[in-house]
This record gives structure tokens, sequence and C-alpha cells, in this order.
């Protein structure tokens, strides 16, 4: 294969994941956290195509596909959710949205 | 001198990766984190291609950096200076915490790559032209696929339903705001 082999692939996607992990954990805004874990999903999909590439199989390409349709799914309702608490005039803010702790 | 080619190319695109998310995750202003997601997406989109994801490659440009990201620009566009939410939560000690956990859990990925490099991960099956490409995929998504392509769907419309109705305004909230217009 030319080019860098599939461990290096790997290693970006470990690189990605984390800094999507530490988005969710850090940030307050609910934007960023879903973009944040747009990124973790993303970083799966990566090891995903570079597994896929390492075995020879398309399977992994195929779940790739469907990782990406679910990760759409899950933008349609996080902002759907954002923007209904933008209606209620609820503070699009993580550490303020306690109504539902315990 | 290819293999070279190949390399600079990867190396770009992998530093475009890292460099965007990290401003993803850091900028204050939710218009430049979306517009480095774009960027992240299409570095992304680079890294499948070389590892022979052609189709992976297109729809994730199609998909993601078109319509998902299109969709976040335009409720951060609606929600206007709402969006722009105060940086960092919880405590220092919190924060601290978050880092700290998100380099554990590298520096453990990265421990479990390096044992493993070099032997099974290294030595790559060899593969037709036709590895990726659209009409394998599409012959895959209609035959052995069928069914997660079915369910994908089915995914797709429910969810997209659900964010409608999540968005809607309810009854009970139009009927008060012409209440109030009439007052």
């Amino acid at each position: 294969m030319m080019g860098p082999d599939i461990p290096w692939y790997l290693a970006i996607a470990a690189i990605l994941f984390s800094i999507g992990v530490a988005g969710v954990l850090l940030r307050r805004s609910p934007l960023i956290v879903l973009l944040s874990l747009e990124i973790m999903l993303n970083s799966a999909n990566l090891a995903f195509v570079g597994f896929s590439r390492l075995f020879g199989e398309m399977d992994g390409q195929v779940f790739a596909l469907a990782v990406m349709a679910v990760a759409a799914s899950e933008v349609c309702v996080g902002l759907g959710l954002i923007v209904a608490m933008a209606r209620r005039n609820l503070a699009l803010d993580g550490v303020l949205l306690t109504e539902l702790r315990g | 001198m290819a293999n070279f080619l190949v390399w600079v190319v990867w190396l770009l695109a992998a530093g475009a990766c890292i460099g965007t998310g990290l401003r993803v995750v850091t900028a204050s202003n939710p218009f430049s984190s979306a517009l480095s997601l774009i960027g992240n997406l299409a570095s992304l989109a680079v890294l499948y291609l070389l590892a022979s994801g052609e189709f992976v490659a297109a729809a994730q440009v199609l998909v993601y950096a078109g319509a998902v990201m299109v969709m976040f620009l335009f409720v951060i566009a609606y929600l206007g200076g709402r969006a722009d939410a105060p940086w960092a939560g919880g405590t220092r000690l919190i924060q601290t915490a978050s880092v700290i956990s998100a380099v554990a859990l590298l520096a453990v990925t990265f421990v479990a790559l390096m044992l493993n490099a070099g032997g099974r991960l290294s030595d790559e099956e060899e593969v037709t032209r036709a590895f990726g490409s659209p009409a394998e995929m599409g012959r895959l998504f209609l035959t052995d696929h069928l069914l997660a392509f079915e369910i994908t769907s089915v995914v797709l419309l429910v969810a997209a339903v659900g964010g409608v109705v999540l968005a809607m305004r309810s009854r009970a909230e139009a009927l008060l705001d012409a209440g109030e217009a009439h007052t």
C-alpha cells in the first residue's frame, strides 16, 4: 500500500476521539457539545475505514456509511432540542440546565 | 516518488484534521467552530480517499460537509447571539479532570496501538481497484446489507419527524401568543 500504514490512520482516529471527548466534557454550550460529538463519530468512521482497508473487506465501509446516517439523525434531533430550548427561553448553557437533576 | 507524494498529502490532511478538530473545541464563537468542523470533515474525506474508501469520502463531503453542516449553520444563525454560550463549564477541578481523562484515553489507545503496530496491523490485504468504489458499495447495500440499509432509512425518517416535532411550537404556546397579540 502506498503512503502510511493503517496504524497511522488509527493514531489520527485516536487523537480525534480524545479531542471530541475533551470538547464534550469541557464545553457548556450544547451546540459545541454536538459538534464535538460529530468529531467523535467521525474518528470512529476513520477507524472503520482503516480496518476495512486492513482486512480487505468492505463491510467496514458499509458500517461507516450507517454511522454517517445515524450521525445525521442525531444532529436532527439534537438541533430540534436546542431550538425547542431557545423557544422556551431556556439558557443555552449545560451548567444551568438542572431541571431534571434528582 | 509517488509514495512520497502520498505521504505529503496524508500528512497535510492529518495535520489539518487535528488542527481544525482542536479549533472546534477551543473556539469561543460557534460559527468558527462549525466552519472548522467543515474543514475537519473535508480533511477526513482526504484520509478516506487515501485508504481507498472512495464512496465513503464522497458521501462524507456530500452528506456531512454539505447537508448536516448547513443545518448546523442555519440553527446557529437562527439563535444569533444566544448561541455564544460561555466557554467552559464546572469548577477548575472539573475542567482539569476532563482534560486529564481525555489525555489518559489517548494514552491508553496509543499504548494499545503501539503493542499491535508492526505485526498484524501492518500487513494489509491486497485489494482490487473495485475496492470502495460506488458500484461495489451499491452491490453490498442491495445484497449482503439490505436489512441494515432499510433500517438506516427508517431511522433517518423517524429522526427527521422527531426533529420537526421537537422544534415545532406546541398548540398551547401558539394560542398563548395569539391571546397576547389580541390584548
